[in-house]
């Protein structure tokens, strides 16, 4: 039943619609969130709920301006925004943060552009690049977990000055400071299987992002020509919330299989190259971004052959 | 009496330079980030435009139209270089502030759109008026813009602070900021004037 392949014509009817897609979404991105308030203490719960209240009251909001019935509240795209917006901030802000960004978010990210499908970048991204943009000091105070004996913040795993050496594990399991969503692989691996079994997204974009990150940081990483540790490089950071979560939104990627595999190829490039040489430690949410605003090229250079036609 | 004050006041309202005919970018995006950077540049702007609007105009029967641009050009650049010492020698720290964008108003599109869409084909008394109220636009326009973009990004006016214990919006002096200010400006004044003329 739950068959919906986002891909040019043809079509067929099914009973899938989006909200039962948004609301999916919300679900596989749960067992992250458990793993973020477990982590950093249940303060971080004030930071999703903010965000996600924030999104639909200005959501609802923009809807009422535009005379659209308050059903389109519920289609559960708010509610997914709010979530992602939480998952991209440090687990503890000044209260207003995610107000101030959700409101972002939805009225520039989404409603701006004539709301939900019409818009152009993943809404949730540009809030966090607002806030990132607006206001580094907060965006980047990061808590430790809770369990360690410093408890204020230090740097995340990918940045520059990070002294703490992690292993593995540890970074698979979210043992470490970072955003409140993006720490725990594993939770997020679930969710991700959880989209992949209901066929909710493809394995086009995370594949072809994750493999590209891995592959340049082996290469040209920080330990020398061929040395590079891409797996430090795959698990730290936000690569596995963007390349599942964030990358895959299906008004903001590309249509095609092929679209999606160059799609995912330019992200994993971008982050590569901002996380190597560029002066912030992480480059997921801005390389996201870039090739949203390179889809509908990509999309006009990916056609598939018309149904039905006959190569000449 | 009644055309020639159309001449002056659609600079301001209905061919706003920056708001509806949106030329000039260039320099409101550089400097709009405080008041008195964009009260500066709207009045250096105004002036260049005046003169060289009313010069244009008593010569425009003898500039040949094949090299009317290189003409505006020297006579618009001779303003700019009046202007330009001026305000090094009056306003130093305005002249540092503003940069490169003062010499640049001699290539600047309101100033040459004038001089080739008006200057060059009307009398000087109305030429002089439209130089006038399209600065008049322009500046009004840099100060609501730069107002804006000071107020949220730093929480000072004109230098002083008005807001206390906000955290400035750091975005909005950045670059990124003023096409986002002047996007929502232009996006709420058309908003407003299309409800307006539909009802």
């Amino acid at each position: 039943m739950n068959k919906l392949t986002v891909s040019p014509s043809p079509h067929i009817k099914s009973s899938q619609t989006t909200k039962k897609i948004m609301w999916t979404v919300v679900i596989s991105l749960i067992p992250a969130g458990i793993a973020g308030v477990y982590i950093f203490g249940i303060s971080s719960l004030n930071v999703i709920a903010l965000s996600i209240l924030s999104c639909i009251f200005t959501e609802a909001l923009v809807l009422k301006f535009r005379n659209k019935g308050p059903k389109a509240v519920l289609d559960g795209s708010a509610i997914l925004t709010g979530l992602l917006l939480a998952y991209n901030l440090p687990p503890q802000t000044p209260f207003w943060i995610p107000i101030v960004g959700g409101m972002v978010s939805i009225v520039l990210g989404k409603q701006i552009f004539g709301g939900l499908g019409q818009n152009i970048f993943n809404p949730a991204l540009v809030g966090r690049a607002f806030l990132q943009i607006s206001w580094p000091v907060y965006m980047t105070a990061w808590k430790n977990p809770r369990w360690w004996p410093d408890a204020i913040s230090s740097a995340t795993p990918l940045a520059k000055e990070a002294v703490t050496n992690f292993s593995y594990m540890d970074l698979f399991l979210g043992n470490r400071p970072g955003s409140l969503g993006e720490i725990c692989v594993i939770a997020l691996l679930i969710g991700a299987l959880f989209l992949l079994v209901t066929k909710i997204i493809s394995l086009h974009i995370p594949l072809s992002y994750i493999g590209t990150v891995g592959i340049i940081t082996w290469v040209f990483g920080k330990e020398g020509f061929f040395k590079g540790d891409f797996i430090f490089n795959i698990l730290a950071g936000g690569i596995i919330l963007g390349a599942f979560f964030m990358a895959t939104d299906y008004v903001t990627s590309p249509l095609t299989k092929k679209g999606k595999i160059v799609f995912g190829i330019g992200c994993g490039i971008l982050t590569a190259i901002i996380r190597l040489r560029g002066s912030y430690p992480e480059g997921v949410c801005y390389s996201i971004l870039f090739m949203n605003a390179a889809v509908p090229i990509i999309d006009r250079f990916t056609k598939t052959k018309k149904y039905g036609l006959i190569k000449k | 009496m009644k055309k020639l004050f159309k001449e002056f006041f659609k600079g301001i309202g209905s061919e706003n330079p920056t708001f509806r005919l949106v030329l000039g970018l260039c320099p409101t995006l550089a400097v709009s980030t405080s008041v008195i950077n964009g009260f500066g540049m709207g009045i250096a702007a105004t002036f260049v435009l005046l003169g060289s609007n009313i010069i244009i105009s008593l010569v425009r029967k003898s500039i040949p139209d094949q090299i009317r641009i290189p003409c505006f050009i020297v006579i618009i650049a001779t303003f700019v270089t009046i202007v330009e010492l001026a305000m090094k020698a009056y306003a130093p720290e305005l002249s540092k502030a503003l940069g490169i964008f003062v010499p640049l108003i001699v290539v600047n599109c309101i100033v040459l759109g004038r001089a080739e869409a008006f200057a060059c084909r009307e009398g000087v008394f109305a030429s002089m008026l439209d130089a006038l109220g399209m600065g008049t636009g322009f500046t009004l326009a840099l100060l609501l813009i730069s107002a804006i973009r000071e107020l949220l990004g730093n929480g000072t006016l004109l230098g002083f602070l008005i807001l206390k214990s906000f955290d400035p919006v750091l975005y909005l002096v950045l670059a990124p900021g003023a096409l986002l200010v002047i996007g929502l400006l232009i996006g709420g004044i058309n908003f407003l004037s299309s409800k307006r003329r539909s009802a």
